[in-house]
């Protein structure tokens, strides 16, 4: 993270300034609105379970789709090029419908609130303490961070000193999470994914305008470039070099099983848009509606990104005073007249504020269920956890924005924080996968492979890889490595424990291990949405069609 | 908390939505009626702020007759909720 150029100073004026205000009005009043419906814990943390699934689904996908992921995945195109797509279509995608067929039924279906929860049932306290500690820890540090960055962004384009947007932002996300918990996330969330849609379209049409539409950007690029820059394969047989630093083994194990895996299966502030749906079916659901959203934000995001680059050759390069990370905001001030400009300013707040909510709702569920009701204060009554939760709310926030302020002047510090915990997921999934389909899987070796994937993953980048003992040519490629690592130790450690130590008797797992039915499901199914059944809501099909499209998707980059 | 009391829903976000962008398509599209000719150049001779204006009313309509349609089903029996 760096300051952002001077140079990007927006021309707003106050049609801009009623679009932003009105944002926040209604944002406060979802906030309010949300209130009454929430009586209980349940409420609060998962609201109510009572969502359809395409409000959980759009939520799912607006919950990743934050400000730091827009200004990134468009800086990666403007870097890399068509190689960003990996990100979605084989990054996300088959993840996500992972999730949606195999994993939901476990999650759902065991009725647990959290993903730690759900460690603690199938292994046990320890795995669970771990991670839920983890968990909360990271949360609170990337919803700083990402306060912190929208700070940065505000200052450029608005001038707003960095305190302001960081005092603004932060109270506004803490009073609609207090007020309303998760439903008010979520509601949040999916207006913002619209209101963040009407900003990226204009402004991927104008710029495409602008730069001669596809076949202008595509040979305008491919002449300063080279043909690679719009390939997604090209440059990426092993021992090629290409500007991405990863070859077609690393992208597709790395990032598209392991790291993407990790991710979109074990992250608790995705998972949790799911386990706040009706119903199964709602829930599985859940991340296959998201999956058709996802596929096409490329076109809104990395395009505007390769945009950007033909308009501003200089931008990434030492000395213009821009850097990838403004190719939106170029665009932005360069081409989109007052009132579609304000959209877009709204659009990228709400994204900011968005991907922090996301972060705080999932950090006090964990925090208030898997730390403070499982270890600290034990059985006390409901309207207790619920008034914790809003408590743990508030200090959540509050520790994010102190922490966008530490970021302020420790950036580096940060950064390497983010990579630490994002080598966290990698053997969640792993300890979670062979949990759910090994009955032999022991509490001990949860927690060792859990333990050892992730010092693997920092041992690999922080050691073999940053003081150069092997030669990996960027941080991105080192990345997809480490998380390979960081999961085949945390799959050896865990089998090797499992067998030197007792498992669990089958009876505590049911309903947690594949082949097991829980004690719930075995009466019969809660009558659901007698609308299940019609053909486009089948999973299976949702899924294979997510699936069957990403890999279309993937043609015209690799011919 | 299996309460007796009637739980009381959570509103309809259709309704949210769908008049959030009718009038943001409202406030946009007579941005782009009156759209000046510095406007029109900025964006490459598009009037964006009409095309985006009416593509967000479409949008709040859409969100605005599907609430009309199909209203919220009435909530299950309160006391089948889990726990």
């Amino acid at each position: 993270m760096r300051q952002l150029a001077e140079g990007l100073r927006l021309d707003v004026d106050w049609l801009d300034y009623t679009i932003l205000a009105l944002y926040f009005a209604v944002v406060l009043g979802i906030g309010f609105a949300a209130r009454r419906s929430v009586r209980t814990s349940l409420d609060f943390f998962l609201a109510g379970r009572s969502l359809p699934a395409w409000v959980t689904g759009l939520a799912f996908v607006a919950a990743n789709l934050g400000a730091t992921e827009i200004l990134g995945m468009a800086a990666n195109g403007a870097q890399y090029g068509a190689y960003t797509v990996h990100w979605y279509w084989i990054g996300a995608i088959p993840a996500m419908v992972f999730l949606g067929l195999v994993m939901m039924p476990f999650y759902y279906g065991s009725k647990v609130h959290s993903v730690p929860e759900f460690l603690l049932h199938r292994f046990g306290p320890s795995s669970h303490l771990l991670s839920s500690v983890i968990f909360a820890v990271s949360s609170v540090l990337i919803a700083g961070v990402n306060l912190y960055a929208m700070a940065i962004v505000l200052q450029a384009l608005l001038g707003w000193p960095q305190w302001v947007a960081i005092v603004v932002a932060g109270f506004f996300v803490l009073a609609y999470i207090t007020l309303g918990g998760l439903s008010s996330a979520v509601y949040n969330e999916v207006l913002q994914f619209f209101v963040i849609l009407a900003a990226l379209i204009p402004l991927t049409v104008v710029g495409l305008k602008r730069v001669g539409g596809w076949h202008g950007l595509s040979s305008s690029l491919r002449h300063s470039r080279g043909d690679d820059f719009l390939s997604a394969w090209g440059g990426t047989g092993i021992g090629h070099g290409n500007p991405l630093g990863a070859n077609w083994l690393t992208i597709t194990l790395g990032l598209g099983f392991v790291l993407s895996f990790g991710y979109w299966t074990t992250n608790f502030a995705e998972v949790q848009r799911a386990l706040s749906a009706k119903d199964l079916g709602a829930a599985r659901r859940t991340p296959l509606i998201a999956a058709f959203p996802k596929l096409l934000i490329p076109l809104v995001v990395v395009l505007p990104g390769m945009i950007a680059l033909v308009m501003e050759p200089a931008l990434g390069r030492d000395g213009s005073g821009l850097a990838y990370n403004d190719a939106i905001p170029v665009l932005m001030r360069d081409l989109l007249p007052n009132g579609v400009l304000g959209l877009a300013v709204t659009g990228l707040l709400a994204a900011f504020m968005a991907g922090m909510a996301a972060n705080v709702s999932s950090f006090n569920t964990v925090f208030t269920n898997d730390i403070w009701a499982a270890y600290v204060r034990k059985a006390r009554p409901d309207a207790y956890y619920l008034a914790t939760g809003r408590r743990v709310t508030a200090i959540g926030v509050l520790a994010g924005m102190g922490t966008a302020f530490i970021a302020s002047s420790f950036s580096n510090i940060m950064n390497y924080l983010q990579t630490l915990f994002s080598f966290f997921n990698v053997p969640l999934f792993c300890v979670f996968i062979l949990g759910m389909f090994w009955r032999r899987a022991t509490p001990a070796a949860g927690f060792w492979g859990l333990l050892s994937g992730t010092v693997a993953a920092m041992l690999n980048y922080f050691w073999l890889y940053k003081q150069g003992v092997v030669a990996i040519p960027s941080d991105q490629g080192a990345n997809f490595v480490s998380a390979i690592v960081a999961f085949a130790v945390g799959a050896v450690v865990t089998v090797a424990v499992s067998y030197a130590t007792e498992p669990k008797p089958v009876e505590s797992l049911a309903g947690f291990v594949y082949g097991t039915r829980s004690p719930e499901a075995a009466a019969p199914p809660a009558p659901g949405d007698p609308g299940d059944a019609v053909w486009y809501r089948r999973p299976a099909l949702l899924g294979w069609g997510a699936v069957v499209l990403a890999a279309v998707c993937y043609v015209p980059f690799s011919l | 908390m299996r309460g007796n009391r009637k739980q009381r829903r959570l509103f309809d976000l259709r309704l949210v939505i769908g008049g959030l962008f009718a009038v943001y398509g409202v406030i946009v599209t007579a941005a782009g009626i009156a759209a000046s000719d510095a406007d029109l150049e900025k964006a490459q001779g598009i009037n964006i702020n009409l095309w985006t204006g009416l593509g967000m009313l479409a949008l709040g309509a859409f969100f605005l007759v599907w609430f009309r349609l199909r209203p919220q089903a009435p909530p299950p029996d309160p006391d089948a909720g889990e726990r």
